[in-house]
């Protein structure tokens, strides 16, 4: 279905969550609901949880966006793996969290697709990088420790697919990858679990270019990245994150001028301001993402940190006006 | 999916793509334990620094695929490669290149494939145990995203002929693609290389078959590749390399015309293939191609007519490595890099005459470089401090033969003598300011810290020192530096007096301090300055008039000041208080805590603290100014700011992670009135019983038509009120563990190391004040409980409710320490003690008070007049001169 429309138009991922939610100033209280009044540490701050404790506020937000014109929305499951979800003592609950997170979200975009049957609506599990990294250590006078390894980062992915999908999603994102071989662990995870359970998916992957070196945090290059991911067939390849539109142009036209999928980009609105705001307008950032669109770069656009429902109806407005990249041969020499 | 180009695509950091145009794929070969002795001695002796070495000259010796096997009996193969594949991935030169990761055992294999992150090459499955376990390990590979290399060998053996090597790689091309659904271009076959010319009439079509097999591979097995290991096919002749260079050379030629793309060759034992001499080259062919019933015989008598012309094998040093000794001794101390300066050092100390004069000429003229650069701006802070620990380790190496030679003191450029006072207990800056001098031959004579004025004085006429620098961070600290100044002055010591240290100023020097002493003195605030200071103040020609522009700069400057301050107006106490801050306690109900009496932390955990850390002021420590995070890409001093940072960043998961520091909190929240500028601090259980008082003091400028003259004491309601509220009272340090980890630092001398762990140590304890308030805030207290500030926001102090803290400007009174120490019993609880200053010791402590009214605000006492003097000491109970004492910096 979505490799169909794939092929006719350019689809609109939607936008921030985090930054949504934050404007919904929860308290710690709110956050805990009744369910974890007594859990023994703060919970604040929790997004993903707030899928379970104020599940009709997460509802919301997908419609907003949805309203706005976005074909995929995401889960609220950027950090919903055990590993995340131990600095909340919570490790136990990431299959919960990915499934509710999935159900609502499915339940959100069904009743929105049903008012318009024309415009089909996407649930996207959102996979995240994990607060941890599998090839680097933290420890510059210990270059061979890592704070985690493959296996722990295939346990913790394994349940969070195993929850995304039970719950109903419609295509798996991995994204906000900054280092390649945490990927690569999710990636092993999805293809596991896809060969036990007999289905498959539509998934994307999205790396994070985190400076203006060109270069993942894990340090690789557009290529390199696009290459370490490219062993299964991805519906696309992308960008997210770290850097505004601009910034993540040049990425974006290497990696379309090398990869034979799709590819998808969802930058932040702009580069944080001194006080770590985002304030790039939605027109500011729509005239950005025009430049994506007029050169045929992309075959799903979408936004990441800052970006908001208006950001996203000005995106979806552009990208109805634009033709999608069409695939063509690699170029390689 | 269309993929029209279907092509060998690898990854490290960087992509390597494998196309007609890229000819042949050379493979490093030294890091594989089989195939190098040198190797297997350094894993087995757990040298992999060394380890990692080899594989960075196979990287820039032009290795493009580096090839790691571990499988020896003696090593935990698993292990070992885990290990080294880690370490390498942190070397960027190194980690750009794709690995293969090369063993005989799957779980080697598997182990292996967890830790890259590029798409690398697995050497190598095979049929052998049949094809189930073949199609298993092949899909795993595909899994993982990895390439892979397939031996020619099956259930039956090694392929040795033509026929058999086609009949393999058929077969095993077929599962893989139609069974496995592997990318045919991920596929690289082995064919086998073995040796030729051994005499055996078997092996003679052994390098014909290889080049056969493997074009029929690539005409007949579409996008797949070929490898091979290269040296196998000289094994007869080894311990002549000239045959076996010629061999290796011509082989490769032929191998790649028949379509071989990548292959494991020795660049070091490989000749230029034109430059092979044309009689040994068509010898060579013929044997490889098999062209003559006697090619073995009549190589092997060629050969030993071969004067054994042993190349040098050319260690492929960096480029600076190659250079004089005077260069590579600069660079490392320039660079910061102390590898190899201990073996520079002992070549220089044989070198010269005597082991003085390595450190007079080599390492000076060094950090004489040093020294230029960081004047001019063009190295930083923490670079200097880097190149002070590469000098301390050369100077550290030398010392035992210069004592040996027993020819006295080095001859440094002037012998200063640094302190931090007494009641002090900081000494960042010192350090910072004294490695800095240190780099600039300067002989440091550091006496700690709290250090008091008789032993200062003593040491510095002891030592005949040429300039003594004070330091010190808290407003007592002042006083101190006035009361050595006059003493100096008592008994005729003329020394330079440095003074240097966050609450000092040039105003405080020029005004208090300069007037009292006999001999030069002067504010320094940056270590940069520092060393011009201390050259201008020792040098023969220039010292006379620069002592003397100083003292007129301070005249001059102690005059203007004098005359503005005398511009400002004071109230008079009684007028001030008529002026206090009003708020309107009828319309206001104070919360009630949630946890009202003394509450102790013993042991918190110190990731929590981490979001809260302010960086913008670690960045001043070092002397780097901006602020966090533009810093880390300000033009001027980004780089070093952003090296410095991950450097900061590194240390401090080793303080967590290891459980360096120990953080610790005391606090307590108590009913509160005020009374006048007092505030009555009530027993928690009862409202009645008055159990201490807070001294506030009381603004005196006179200022705007209704600006407030404020004291903390506004802030809270008023007895008269008959409004209950309340106050709280903290001390957090995160200092205990910081004496032990500098130390060893220092006994390293490891300065830059010994500075970062008290930076990190001071950041962590502000973090914890600011972690704690917010509990306390939304929590304890709880009369913010709705709050949810972002950390920026927290650092740009947006919340409800204030924590001022005794010794700072809305409380410069030290003494307020006392009492707070003795409502919450701070040491019996968590140890933190007061020094006779009222320094908190240890120095990574913050410590103050809670308000939580809204309109509490943090403002700058300013200066105060005789009458609130006089007043004060009656609240306090102390006489009208230790009133003075302690409150000197604020008077009039």
């Amino acid at each position: 279905m979505i490799e169909k429309l794939l092929k006719e138009r350019i689809l609109v991922l939607d936008g921030a969550m985090g930054t949504m939610i934050q404007k919904l100033e929860f308290s710690e209280e709110q956050f805990r609901g009744d369910r974890f009044l007594d859990h023994p540490c703060p919970l604040g701050g929790n997004n993903d949880l707030l899928s379970i404790t104020q599940a009709d506020a997460i509802k919301n937000i997908h419609e907003q966006y949805l309203l706005a014109g976005a074909d995929i929305i995401e889960t609220n499951t950027f950090s919903s793996t055990s590993i995340a979800m131990a600095d909340y003592q919570l490790e136990d609950l990431a299959y919960e969290l990915n499934y509710e997170s999935a159900r609502i979200a499915k339940e959100v975009a069904d009743k929105i697709t049903l008012q318009n049957p024309s415009k089909p609506r996407f649930v996207a599990g959102s996979i995240g990088p994990t607060n941890k990294t599998a090839s680097m250590s933290p420890d510059v006078n210990d270059p061979g420790f890592r704070a985690v390894n493959y296996d722990d980062l295939f346990e913790a992915y394994r349940v969070q697919v195993a929850g995304l999908v039970e719950g109903g999603v419609d295509l798996l994102l991995v994204e906000t990858v900054f280092d390649t071989l945490n990927a690569k662990a999710a990636l092993y995870a999805i293809q596991h679990y896809f060969d036990e359970k007999k289905l498959n998916l539509p998934v994307m992957v999205s790396g994070t270019i985190t400076d203006n070196s060109g270069r993942t945090l894990s340090g690789q290059t557009v290529e390199a990245f696009a290459i370490s991911i490219s062993h299964i067939p991805l519906i696309s390849i992308g960008f997210n994150c770290a850097l505004g539109a601009d910034q993540l142009l040049p990425y974006i036209k290497r990696l379309a001028g090398i990869t034979s999928f799709y590819t998808s980009v969802h930058p932040n609105a702009g580069l944080p301001n001194a006080f770590g705001e985002y304030d790039q307008s939605p027109q500011e950032m729509a005239a950005l993402i025009e430049k994506f669109l007029n050169q045929n770069l992309v075959n799903i656009v979408g936004g990441c940190c800052g970006t908001t429902p208006d950001h996203i109806q000005l995106i979806a407005e552009a990208a109805a006006k634009t033709k999608p990249r069409k695939i063509e041969t690699q170029t390689h020499a | 999916m269309p993929r029209s180009q279907r092509l060998l695509k690898l990854s490290g950091q960087e992509p390597l793509i494998v196309s007609p145009e890229t000819n042949f794929v050379n493979i490093g070969e030294r890091t594989n334990v089989t195939g190098s002795r040198k190797f297997l001695r350094l894993i087995e002796n757990g040298d992999y620094e060394a380890a990692v070495a080899i594989a960075l000259e196979q990287v820039q010796g032009g290795a493009q695929i580096l090839d790691v096997n571990m499988d020896e009996g003696m090593i935990d193969g698993k292990a070992a490669m885990v290990k080294f594949l880690n370490l390498i991935s942190a070397e960027p030169d190194i980690a750009r290149v794709p690995i293969m990761i090369d063993s005989s055992k799957w779980e080697i294999i598997e182990a292996g494939l967890k830790v890259v992150q590029g798409k690398s090459v697995v050497n190598s499955i095979s049929l052998k145990e049949g094809e189930a376990t073949f199609i298993e390990q092949a899909n795993k590979i595909k899994w993982y995203g990895a390439a892979v290399i397939v031996m020619a060998f099956d259930e039956q053996g090694q392929a040795d002929s033509l026929e058999r090597r086609i009949e393999i790689c058929k077969r095993s091309y077929e599962l893989l693609v139609h069974q496995v659904n592997f990318p045919p271009e991920d596929i690289i076959f082995d064919p086998n290389i073995f040796p030729v010319a051994t005499g055996m009439e078997e092996h003679k079509t052994n390098a014909l078959d290889f080049f056969l097999a493997t074009q029929w591979i690539r005409e007949n097995l579409p996008h797949a590749n070929v490898s091979g290991g290269v040296s196998n096919v000289s094994f007869s002749f080894r311990g002549n390399n000239t045959v076996r260079e010629a061999m290796h050379s011509a082989f490769l030629f032929h191998a790649i015309q028949h379509g071989m793309n990548m292959g494991i060759v020795n660049p070091t034992l490989l000749e230029v293939y034109d430059d092979i001499p044309k009689p040994l080259l068509e010898k060579v062919e013929d044997v490889l191609l098999n062209r003559k019933e006697d090619a073995t015989e009549a190589l092997l008598s060629y050969a030993e007519n071969i004067k054994e012309n042993k190349k040098e094998i050319q260690q492929e040093e960096q480029e600076w490595r190659k250079k004089d000794l005077q260069s590579r001794i600069t660079h490392a101390l320039v660079r910061g890099v102390d590898q190899y300066i201990i073996e520079d050092v002992e070549e220089a100390r044989i070198l010269a005459e005597r082991p003085l004069h390595v450190i007079e000429k080599n390492l000076m003229a060094g950090m004489n470089v040093v020294g230029d650069l960081f004047g001019a701006g063009k190295m930083f802070l923490p670079q200097v401090v880097k190149s002070a620990r590469v000098m301390k380790k050369a100077v550290a190496y030398l010392q035992p033969y210069i004592e040996e030679e027993k020819t006295g003191d080095l001859k440094s450029a002037g012998r200063i003598l640094m302190a931090t006072v007494k009641g002090d207990v900081h000494d960042i800056g010192k350090n910072i300011v004294s490695v800095v001098l240190a780099c600039n031959n300067f002989e440091i004579i550091d006496l700690g810290v709290m250090v008091p004025p008789e032993v200062i004085l003593q040491k510095a006429l002891e030592e005949n020192v040429d300039v003594i620098g004070l330091s010190g961070l808290i407003t007592p600290s002042l006083d101190e530096m006035v009361f050595i100044a006059k003493e100096m002055n008592r008994i005729g010591l003329k020394t330079p007096l440095l003074i240097g240290g966050a609450t000092t100023s040039k105003a405080h020097t020029a005004v208090k301090i300069a007037p009292q002493g006999n001999g030069p003195i002067i504010h320094v605030n940056d270590a940069s300055r520092a060393v011009t200071v201390v050259n201008n103040l020792l040098s023969e020609d220039k010292s006379k008039t620069y002592t003397a522009e100083i003292a007129a700069e301070y005249q001059s400057f102690r005059e203007r000041f004098l005359d503005r301050t005398s511009s400002k107006s004071y109230l008079d106490l009684a007028s001030a208080r008529k002026r206090k801050y009003s708020i309107d306690w009828k319309g206001f109900h104070p919360v009630v805590p949630n946890h009202l009496g003394l509450i102790s932390l013993e042991d918190q955990e110190l990731e929590t603290l981490v979001p809260f850390i302010d960086w913008s002021p670690f960045f001043r420590s070092w002397d780097l100014h901006g602020k966090y995070p533009q810093i880390l890409s300000d033009e001027v001093v980004g780089q070093e700011a952003t090296s410095l940072f991950i450097d900061a960043q590194n240390m401090l998961r080793k303080i967590i992670n290891e459980k360096w520091l120990v953080a610790k909190a005391r606090f307590g929240l108590f009913p509160a009135n005020s009374e006048g500028d007092d505030i009555i601090v009530y027993d928690h259980n009862d409202f009645e019983k008055e159990r201490y008082r807070l001294i506030t003091l009381r603004q005196q400028l006179q200022k705007r038509e209704g600006q407030p003259n404020l004291a903390l004491a506004d802030f809270v309601a008023p007895q008269s009120k008959g409004v209950k509220d309340y106050i709280g009272t903290f001390c957090v340090s995160t200092g205990f563990g910081v004496r032990e980890i500098a130390e060893r630092f220092e006994k390293e001398n490891d300065d830059y190391n010994s500075i970062m762990i008290k930076a990190l140590a001071d950041r962590l304890a502000e973090a914890f004040a600011e972690y704690l308030h917010k509990q306390v805030r939304t929590h304890y207290w709880g009369y913010a409980v709705e709050e949810s500030l972002t950390n920026e926001e927290l650092i740009k102090e947006a919340y409800k409710g204030i924590r001022p803290a005794p010794g700072y400007p809305a409380c410069p009174d030290h003494l307020e320490k006392e009492t707070l120490w003795e409502m919450m019993e701070v040491e019996e609880h968590i140890g933190v003690k007061l020094t006779e200053s009222y320094a908190m010791w240890p120095a990574a402590s913050v410590s103050g008070y809670y308000f939580a009214h809204p309109e509490a605000k943090y403002f700058g006492l300013g200066k105060i007049k005789e009458d609130q003097l006089l007043d004060y000491s009656k609240r306090r109970n102390i006489t009208i001169d230790e009133a003075r004492k302690w409150l000197n910096p604020i008077l009039i």
